[in-house]
């Protein structure tokens, strides 16, 4: 016959995937805010996991005589009431806070995928319940809603991190059922039934991991107001007491020394900001990523 | 300035009608580049075209090919990340090269006229075809007038463009029109400027093929009766032969072939062109034969799939009012063991819904299906994962039917997985390759993923894939219709050849008699949900009993100058 079977080879492609690794790293190059957040978001993890390598002072213990000392070379971000060392605290602190922080995000994210891919792909009476309990939940505002939580449960950081997870489980839900009703409508979904796999492993191997990209995106923001959240919570009095150092209970501490000594209060307010706004930018970029 | 230029056009033709010293529409050396990141690549590499009065010229090439940015560059209707870095652009002998997007628009309209490609998406929905007439009318007239001189020309034009019945299109919304009527609208609109020049991008490519008959059939008749240039882009060569003067064949934004149609087809210089006329459906006369050698005569098999009495009703439900689509009507189907079963028909025609329930994704209202002596009628659950090592299905989008996740080995182990066989990663594996090379694909291809595939042999896979069970039966939707004309022929080789080693029986839909004739045995004509008519090929195609079977046929393009 005349024709032949003839595939195509196809190199330049490859050759061009393997180039658009070495070209992220220059996009970060190019982006000094960018490169900016991700180490001011490193720094902030480093602290949360080693602490006593970022400084010498102790969070608890003071010195009575250097009480409202303002930042100098020793004490970078001043110090207290009690003369103890700021700086510390907000090291230390930071531990406390981000440890909350995602535990919350990562409570938000599992339930909430996990609801939303229910209703998704369930459909019918179960969907139009799950959703309306849904938009019951998002009607509430996250943090009035965190505050109703914590009372319930008591005060303490790990419940804190519970309530904000809770909270926000209503925009992971929608989210995520959105996008699994769009995968589901897809060709490769109905093929892969055509070949014979069961439902679960439909689930399982196709839905969920195309579903999960814009999800994804959505916790990395979800983490910068997850940080905020529980700070904020903190500041109100509803986490962890006093000696522990957490920033939102820092910020809350130097409150009344605003005039006098502001620094109590600015400098772990200023580092909470920085943190807040770097992880809002680094989502950004996932998301861009996630979208070309 | 312009209205000087198409004066002095259209004055040079009243004094010399002969051939004119002008072409309509010349085109030198026309190079368009497209940004990609910081760099620019060609996607037209100095490519020359010329249109004279009265000529129809056929741009033809694949997908990719650079026809519709060449067209695009000529209309000055560049995307923004595109440019044209060299060569020149003249209408009438005026250059229009580097013209700003004002002084084009002049130039578009009132010179040289537009169809676009799908008709179901060029119209604007929520006004009426009158008023988009009027507006082309109003936009393009030389000096200012009433309204009712606008009316009269927009009926006339749309009179022209052939729809008879102008006053009551002329009130109707698109989406009260058919695609064919959308087309012609379109034509209004692209006439109402009194163009001397026509360019149509693909104008019948999503088109049912007796409709792209009759609007071509006018385009022709547009082109004699006005001596009208036109410049028709198509990735159809049987389009092209049939209907053209001259052929420009273009391939990876370089035009490869040109000259008259009987030159293209008889010499053609071009091993690219010589192949895209091989692989033409239309230019084959039989079925296609094994590359292993000549099949036996169509083995007389035992039916392994019979479809009894299949009807389907769909609930429509809008607004104002219920109504019911039927979308199959006691359809019945047999399929012999080792053959081919074409159904046919154009879009409507109820052939997906029939190959639908076949497999099991839709639920016939009434009627029986049986996979060898088995009945499958309403299967569900674990019997109906049973039915699919039996039967397996291929979609017609190969750009949609693959996981973007998976690479092509997880692809095809997929079904293996599924049911659980050959637990041993080896064995999968040598199982996985014995696959590719059936597709004749060979094991490099194992780990990529699906974006790194062409479509043909993201088509491959999926075949590969539905192998994979060893099933005796596989149902092809339209398997072959978004693929490029070279790629389709050489997976409708593959499907023969896969056929004659395995003993495989096909159901395969096609909208395409073309392809219908390069590998079926039977086929059955759908129109309306109901079968027109079924037999063997060779019989439906030398003595069509139905009308509708005649006119299906005569529609093949190509086709005259086939065989």
């Amino acid at each position: 016959m005349a024709f032949v079977l003839n595939p195509r080879p196809s190199a330049p492609r490859v050759e061009l995937i393997a180039r658009s690794g070495t070209r992220r790293l220059g996009d970060l190059v190019r982006q000094p805010v960018l490169l900016f957040s991700w180490i001011i978001v490193l720094l902030a993890i480093g602290w949360a996991v080693a602490p006593s390598l970022f400084t010498s002072h102790s969070p608890y213990a003071g010195d009575p005589d250097a009480s409202f000392a303002a930042p100098s070379l020793d004490h970078w971000f001043g110090t207290d009431r009690l003369g103890r060392d700021l700086f510390a605290r907000s090291v230390y602190g930071a531990g406390t806070t981000l440890t909350a922080t995602l535990l919350a995000v990562l409570i938000a994210f599992g339930l909430g995928t996990l609801v939303g891919l229910t209703a998704g792909f369930v459909r019918g009476v179960v969907d139009t319940v799950i959703m309306r309990v849904v938009d019951v939940f998002l009607a509430i505002p996250s943090l009035l809603l965190a505050m109703v939580i914590v009372s319930v449960l008591g005060y303490s950081t790990n419940n804190i991190a519970l309530a904000v997870g809770i909270s926000s489980i209503a925009a992971f839900a929608r989210v995520m059922r959105a996008e699994v009703l769009s995968v589901v409508s897809r060709d490769y979904v109905r093929a892969a039934y055509g070949l014979g796999v069961s439902r679960i492993g439909v689930v399982l191997k196709h839905v969920v991991p195309n579903s999960l990209t814009s999800v994804v995106a959505l916790a990395a923001l979800e983490v910068g107001t997850a940080i905020l959240a529980v700070a904020g919570l903190g500041f109100l009095g509803y986490g962890a007491p006093p000696p522990e150092p957490e920033w939102g209970l820092l910020v809350a501490e130097g409150r009344d020394f605003v005039a006098s000594a502001p620094w109590t209060s600015l400098m772990p307010g200023a580092a909470l900001a920085l943190v807040v706004l770097s992880t809002h930018r680094i989502s950004v970029s996932l998301r861009k990523d996630h979208a070309r | 300035m312009t209205h000087s230029l198409i004066d002095t056009a259209r004055a040079r033709e009243d004094v010399d009608p002969d051939p004119p010293a002008e072409p309509l529409l010349q085109i030198d050396d026309l190079v368009v580049e497209y940004r990609t990141g910081r760099e620019w690549t060609a996607a037209v590499r100095g490519v020359s075209v010329t249109v004279h009065p009265g000529e129809l010229v056929s741009l033809v090439g694949e997908s990719g090919s650079g026809k519709t940015t060449l067209i695009q560059g000529a209309l000055g209707l560049l995307p923004d990340a595109a440019r044209v870095a060299g060569g020149a652009i003249a209408y009438s002998g005026v250059d229009v090269t580097g013209w700003n997007d004002r002084r084009m628009a002049l130039v578009r309209g009132n010179y040289v006229g537009f169809i676009p490609q799908d008709p179901n998406t060029s119209l604007n929905p929520v006004k009426k075809i009158g008023q988009q007439v009027i507006e082309a009318v109003r936009f393009n007239e030389q000096e200012s007038s009433d309204a009712a001189a606008h009316r009269s020309a927009a009926l006339e034009s749309l009179r022209t463009a052939g729809l008879q019945d102008a006053e009551r299109v002329f009130q109707q919304y698109p989406h009260e029109l058919s695609g064919g009527m959308k087309q012609r609208a379109l034509i209004a609109i692209a006439l109402a400027g009194r163009p001397s020049i026509l360019v149509a991008d693909e104008p019948t490519s999503a088109l049912d093929v007796t409709v792209q008959k009759v609007i071509l059939d006018h385009l022709v008749r547009l082109r004699s009766e006005l001596g009208l240039g036109i410049l028709l882009v198509t990735h159809d060569l049987g389009v092209a032969i049939d209907r053209s003067d001259r052929i420009l064949v273009l391939q990876d934004g370089e035009l490869v072939e040109e000259g008259p149609v009987d030159r293209v087809l008889e010499h053609a210089s071009d091993p690219y062109t010589r192949r895209l006329l091989e692989a033409a459906p239309a230019r084959h006369a039989g079925r296609l034969e094994p590359t292993t050698g000549r099949r036996d005569a169509a083995p007389a098999g035992t039916p392994v799939l019979r479809a009894g009495g299949l009807s389907k009703t769909y609930q429509l439900r809008s607004r104002t009012q219920r109504s019911e689509l039927r979308a199959l009507d006691a359809a019945d189907l047999v399929l012999r063991k080792g053959t081919t079963h074409a159904i046919v028909g154009e879009s409507g025609a109820g052939k997906s819904t029939l190959a639908s329930i076949l497999v099991g994704f839709t639920q016939a209202d009434a009627g029986t299906v049986h996979v060898g002596d088995r009945e499958v009628t309403g299967l569900k659950g674990r019997q109906l994962r049973d039915l699919r090592r039996d039967l397996q299905f291929v979609f017609q989008n190969p750009f949609t039917s693959l996981d973007p996740r998976f690479t092509v080995s997880r692809l095809i182990a997929e079904p293996l997985q599924a049911f659980g066989l050959l637990k041993d990663k080896a064995a999968r594996a040598s199982r996985v390759s014995e696959l590719l090379h059936a597709v004749a694909l060979d094991d490099s291809f194992a780990g990529r993923l699906p974006r790194q595939l062409s479509g043909g042999q993201r088509q491959r896979v999926a075949i590969a894939r539905a192998l994979a069970l060893n099933p005796e039966i596989l149902v092809l939707d339209e398997a072959v219709s978004a693929l490029d004309v070279s790629v389709q022929a050489q997976i409708l080789q593959l499907l023969v050849d896969l056929q004659a080693e395995l003993g495989l029986s096909y159901v395969f839909v096609t909208h395409d008699l073309g392809v219908v004739r390069l590998i079926a045995d039977d086929v059955t004509v759908m129109r309306d949900g109901a079968v027109v008519e079924t037999g063997p090929v060779d019989g439906i195609f030398s003595a069509p009993a139905h009308g509708y079977t005649r006119e299906l046929l005569a529609a093949i393009p190509g086709a005259g100058h086939g065989a």
